[in-house]
């Protein structure tokens, strides 16, 4: 049973991809999922906007896998909660 | 030819900066970065468009037609061309820009969506239209011949100045002015590059282990073209010769670039020059400085030369100039014509450590003092489409 983030990720992911969201796991890398720089982007656009973060560009080029995305997304999430004093 | 940019507002300060590997990149000054990701950029300097333009040319006039005109000016009068009536009528104006006035509707659509005016500036159409710097070079010179416009991301110079070279070696025109123009400085287009995460923070670090995407540039290059023995009767000054254009398409991804493809236009060119791969002794590289572009031209060059790619020089002019999207290729062109004039090759710029995928001699840092009969010069667009053309020294 996956928590939350994993799964609002996995449905972002699946969304761009345009595939089920069962076959996007957190253990998938972009090359098993076809996703290309192109999707990459994509998927980065839909969280940034969903998650109200900001991904850096080195980090953006780094990422190969969903749990590298999903874990990503929550350090971004924890920093901005530190930075602006908040938890939800 | 003429030239405004990053590097200096004309070409002999153009050339002073290219000769001596200085590049024109800095914090942009022209837009607020504080919330754009990248903060640097290559910018014209010090270019006042009232000492060029009367008031009411300015209202009519995108930044990117400013330095359309500016630089066609410089190419018109370097070029000692004399402008009879007939010839007015054979000349052709051919120019590139990928996205035109973008800037003036960029304002404008901030007063309707931001600002809750219910109306553009009648001149929005007029001043955002690509076709405006060709449109405005004809109006200003008394130019009746064939002009249009070619819009093909970062090919659109390179495409604009190959069709020019051959409508006048074709005969279908007797005289042409031909380059290109863009001046991306807007914050919404700014936004929308930043959104590819292919912009450096830092700076343009073309081939270089050390790279990390390109700096956005601006300004123009135009060329006078017309037919050697024409040129040589009427004791022109010839600053060089167009000898080949290679066009052709990736059909591969809308924004990745293919080495095929790069290879198929770089051959189509040396083939329409009439020459072995081997006569080319220098490169003006597309070289962006992005994770994709350098080592996919690095193998195309492999690909096209075998063993002569280890010593054909190559350099990124981008380096120093930025990219300047639909300007790059009429701006690199220049720098091209100058190093065969000057057998002098500008380096490629900010050059730190080498990078494995990218093998070849890229002449780092420092200006190369060398003669060369042939060079390339390169430009591989988004959407795949390639356009190179190929250059010979007198």
């Amino acid at each position: 049973m996956s928590d939350p983030l994993t799964t609002q990720v996995i449905a972002a992911i699946a969304r761009v991809k345009r595939i089920p969201a069962e076959q996007v796991r957190p253990e998938s890398t972009f090359e098993e999922l076809g996703i290309d720089s192109l999707d990459g982007m994509n998927i980065l656009f839909e969280l940034e906007n969903d998650f109200d973060i900001n991904v850096p560009d080195a980090q953006a080029k780094s990422l190969r896998s969903v749990r590298e995305v999903i874990d990503g997304v929550r350090t971004l999430i924890a920093e901005k909660q530190r930075a602006t004093g908040t938890s939800n | 030819m003429g030239v405004i940019s990053a590097c200096g507002n004309d070409v002999a300060h153009f050339w002073d900066a290219m000769s001596h590997g200085r590049a024109g990149i800095g914090p942009i000054a022209g837009v607020n970065t504080e919330t754009l990701r990248f903060k640097n950029g290559a910018e014209v300097k010090g270019f006042d468009p009232a000492a060029h333009f009367v008031g009411s040319q300015i209202d009519l006039l995108d930044r990117f037609a400013q330095f359309a005109l500016v630089a066609a000016r410089q190419a018109i009068a370097g070029s000692g061309i004399e402008f009879t009536p007939e010839l007015k009528r054979r000349t052709a104006v051919i120019t590139g820009t990928s996205a035109g006035g973008q800037g003036s509707q960029d304002a404008g659509f901030v007063d309707l969506y931001r600002n809750g005016r219910d109306r553009m500036h009648p001149f929005s159409i007029a001043r955002t239209m690509s076709n405006a710097g060709a449109s405005h070079i004809t109006m200003e010179h008394g130019i009746t011949g064939p002009a249009f416009t070619t819009s093909t991301a970062c090919s659109s110079s390179n495409h604009a100045i190959g069709q020019a070279f051959w409508m006048v070696r074709n005969g279908q025109c007797d005289l042409a002015i031909t380059g290109g123009s863009e001046a991306p400085f807007n914050y919404g287009f700014l936004k929308g590059w930043e959104a590819m995460r292919v912009v450096a923070q830092d700076t343009c670090r073309p081939f270089c282990k050390q790279r990390s995407g390109l700096i956005l540039g601006e300004g123009a290059g135009m060329f006078v073209l017309e037919p050697m023995e024409h040129a040589r009767a009427r004791g022109a000054n010839i600053l060089g010769e167009i000898v080949g254009f290679g066009m052709s398409s990736d059909a591969n991804h809308i924004t990745a670039p293919s080495a095929e493809g790069a290879a198929a236009a770089m051959r189509a060119a040396i083939e329409e020059a009439d020459i072995s791969a081997e006569a080319i002794g220098y490169i003006n590289a597309h070289g962006t400085g992005t994770a994709a572009n350098d080592p996919t031209e690095t193998r195309a060059i492999h690909s096209v030369f075998g063993d002569h790619a280890k010593r054909v020089a190559i350099s990124s002019t981008k380096s120093m100039h930025g990219h300047a999207l639909g300007g790059a290729g009429a701006i690199e062109a220049v720098a091209t014509v100058l190093a065969l004039q000057h057998s002098v090759l500008p380096p490629t710029a900010n050059f730190i450590d080498a990078d494995a995928e990218c093998d070849l001699e890229y002449v780092p840092n420092d200006a190369r003092k060398v003669s060369v009969e042939y060079a390339l010069s390169n430009s591989f667009a988004f959407g795949g489409l390639n356009a190179v053309l190929a250059f010979r020294a007198l």
